[in-house]
């Protein structure tokens, strides 16, 4: 018995017995099983794996043949390296850590064994695709995560806001499975094996080959790399693929923490820094990495300013920060990239929880409908701020240092496109920590916007339910939810201290730590240049606080003269740059318009029905007609016997 | 000594007879009577056969058709009955609740 193989398999009995006992035995005990599980996983994790990971241990073995046909061979085996190690820490205990907090979230819900159930078996998933050994298994915890993000992003399933958003969910990411798929059988088709190992090893051999696809004559590794990365851009929610990100909120707050922040879209970031050696052998494939990430997170960094519903605002700064990860992979700092999903794991996972512990307390989504809950949930303003401050870069929490660390990776690459990114990253460094504290600033500070007035908030709570609370019911949340929000606190300041730069004094061990796997980049810059990049950086994101203090604090009325002022601008932003309307008119309204007019009133009315209604109704005319036949009379069938005698007798004497 | 094929004759004379009366008559007993004719002329075959031929199995097959008979004129009569219990009627043609 292997000892970390317990760390995807007790996620999935916990699932087992949830999705089989829950309903009836389990009931409001349901987390218990898949507590116990994650959290297992945890201390399997942190006691035995991450150890033999740091003295330099790579486990890498099969277990089992999973399916064999001709040369085609795959496995299920599990790789151990630094770069999993880092994954499963950030998986396990951000999902333990999210697991404890929704029992105090869910609490009472009809659906609670259906939701932990599905959580483990999420988890288990996630953590099939980052220990699998080859791209198969990849595959499979890939679309498992992403079935498991539809189950819950639908989990209120009644609400048809939800259902369509698990749907947008699923079928956007088809786009990206698509090009994933194709690009897992470009692989097996060049190297004749899907196991990382092998394909890994030759891959400097196929530099230079091309292959028609399509009917053009395209470089191989520049192909397989931007196949793999239509999957990436799909999964981690990057422009184009971005829109169902922040629809994706309408599912359980949890959920938004755990899927949809902190492991499941970073999968895409795992996925580029395990095939960093295929990535590498094109440029372009390189520079496309870094531009798609650079634009996503200048892009969704300006709508976040201009949202309302506080979820959403976190949705997007989730796509702006996955972005930042890949324009880190793409100028080739795959360990900056990791670094930063690592750190980002802990403050938008903690920013989430405490948005859900906001939620829990107004029962509204709306930051315009909140303000001054500072006083009524100070344990959750206080981690609120933390993360946020995480976030934004301030120097000492742990976001400054990865973020600073793609800055500067950005700036002092090699890459071609290297400064261009570097200019939308520092930029995206101002939106970043402007729209969390303006969150915070509408949330948190001013006076309480939204329900009944305080006077009146206790009749009109007792005769309408559900509806706006008054002022004076808001509470802190339980020491379940909170708890789990001060541990996530710590690890918003802490984590990135592993990875403290040379030039503050630390060591850089988190890159260090990856060295082996994901390679170590050539820079070029001088320290003076590092002090000045990181300087800017810096002043721009408090910059980007003082202005969101000065606007939602000292000059409450400027935001909205402003977005008079700049209608035009704000329009766009406000709506997202319209991407939502741009694919409906695009691709929704023709699918459906060919879906009613083609399938449904051709091939469905005329063929299939024709077909299905024609068949029978042929048979039944026939046989309508063979009925007269029988006519009940028994003479006729004397008569009939008779001749049928006669012709027999007659065909005997004939033939004889 | 009558020849074998007089017998023949008589045989499929009455075997006709029993098929003209089965299809044409209405009346269910001599619908009955006809088949009854059938089976004679069966076996009027049989015993003539049976007896050109110095074989004995012709005569025990008559005697059962004999029993055969016996018992389905039991039975046929007995459903006779009932049937004209049900629909005072003895005529065929208008019994035809069996039809497609």
């Amino acid at each position: 018995m292997k000892l970390y193989l317990l760390i995807p398999f007790l996620p999935l009995t916990a699932f087992v017995i949830n999705i089989l006992l829950g309903k009836e035995v389990l009931r409001d005990k349901a987390h218990w099983p898949s507590i116990l599980a994650v959290v297992g996983s945890f201390f399997i994790t942190i006691t035995s794996v991450l150890p033999q990971a740091m003295a330099g241990k790579v486990i890498n073995e099969d277990l089992y043949t999973w399916m064999v046909s001709g040369t085609f061979n795959v496995t299920v085996g599990f790789l151990i390296d630094p770069l999993t190690a880092v994954m499963l820490v950030v998986v396990t205990t951000c999902a333990s850590l999210i697991h404890i907090y929704a029992v105090g979230y869910m609490h009472g819900d009809k659906g609670y064994y259906r939701f932990f159930a599905y959580m483990s078996l999420f988890t288990f998933c996630m953590l099939m695709l980052v220990m699998g050994n080859n791209f198969m298994q990849l595959y499979f915890g890939w679309e498992g995560v992403g079935l498991c993000s539809y189950f819950l992003i639908g989990y209120y399933f009644n609400k048809k806001s939800a259902a369509d958003a698990g749907k947008k969910a699923f079928i956007v990411n088809r786009f990206g499975d698509f090009g994933f798929g194709i690009g897992v059988f470009m692989i097996f088709l060049t190297f004749g094996t899907l196991h990382y190992a092998p394909v890994f090893a030759n891959a400097a051999g196929i530099t230079g080959q091309t292959v028609n696809f399509l009917g053009w004559n395209v470089d191989l590794p520049t192909l397989i790399a931007l196949l793999l990365f239509c999957g990436a851009v799909g999964k981690s929610a990057q422009v184009p693929l971005h829109v169902w990100l922040p629809d994706a909120m309408e599912g359980p707050t949890p959920v938004s923490a755990l899927i949809h922040a902190a492991t499941m879209v970073t999968a895409g970031v795992f996925m580029v820094a395990r095939c960093n050696p295929i990535f590498n052998l094109s440029e372009i494939a390189m520079n496309t990495v870094a531009i798609v990430g650079a634009t996503t997170s200048l892009f969704t960094a300006t709508i976040a300013i201009t949202q309302n519903d506080i979820k959403r605002i976190i949705a997007y700064s989730t796509c702006s920060h996955l972005g930042l990860m890949f324009l880190a992979c793409g100028v080739g700092a795959y360990a900056a990239g990791i670094f930063h999903l690592y750190t980002h794991a802990f403050f938008k996972a903690l920013l989430f929880l405490a948005a859900g512990s906001v939620i829990h307390a107004v029962h509204t989504n709306d930051i315009q409908e909140m303000g001054g809950l500072k006083k009524y949930m100070p344990i959750t303003y206080a981690v609120f701020v933390i993360a946020a401050l995480s976030a934004g870069g301030v120097p000492g929490f742990s976001g400054f240092f990865s973020k600073d660390e793609i800055i500067w990776s950005a700036y002092a690459s090699h890459s071609s496109v290297g400064k261009l990114v570097w200019l939308m990253g520092t930029a995206v460094a101002f939106f970043t920590p402007f729209y969390t504290f303006r969150l915070i600033f509408l949330t948190f500070h001013g006076k309480y916007r939204g329900g009944h007035p305080e006077e009146h908030g206790h009749s009109a709570h007792g005769s309408s339910h559900g509806s706006h609370q008054g002022e004076h019911h808001i509470h802190e949340s339980p020491k379940v939810m909170t708890i789990p929000l001060i541990l996530l606190a710590v690890g918003a300041v802490a984590a990135g201290w592993v990875g403290i730069p040379p030039i503050l004094g630390g060591g850089a061990h988190f890159a260090e730590f990856l060295k082996p796997v994901v390679g170590h980049p050539e820079f070029h810059g001088t320290h003076a240049e590092e002090w000045g990049v990181m300087g800017l950086s810096t002043i721009i994101a408090l910059s980007g606080i003082g202005l969101a203090a000065f606007f939602y604090l000292r000059k409450t009325d400027l935001p909205e003269k402003i977005a008079k002022q700049f209608s035009g601008i704000y329009n766009i932003l406000y709506h997202k740059y319209y991407i939502d309307e741009l694919y409906h008119y695009t691709i929704v309204k023709p699918t459906l318009w060919v879906a009613d007019k083609v399938i449904v009133a051709i091939t469905d009315a005329r063929i299939i029905e024709g077909i299905v209604n024609g068949v029978p109704g042929a048979i039944g005319k026939f046989s309508g007609n063979l009925r007269k036949v029988q006519t009940g009379l028994a003479q006729h069938y004397g008569i009939l016997m008779a001749a049928g005698a006669f012709f027999i007798i007659a065909l005997v004497l004939l033939l004889r | 000594m009558v020849p074998l094929s007089w017998y023949m004759m008589l045989s499929i004379a009455v075997f006709v007879i029993g098929v003209f009366g089965f299809l044409s008559r209405r009346n269910i007993i001599i619908v009955f009577m006809s088949i009854e004719l059938m089976l004679n002329a069966v076996n009027i075959n049989l015993i003539s056969l049976s007896h050109y031929l110095q074989d004995m199995r012709g005569q025990i097959l008559a005697f059962f058709v004999i029993a055969v008979a016996a018992a389905e004129a039991a039975i046929g009569l007995a459903i006779v009955i009932a049937l004209f219990r049900n629909k005072a009627t003895a005529h065929v043609d208008e019994v035809k609740e069996m039809q497609g």
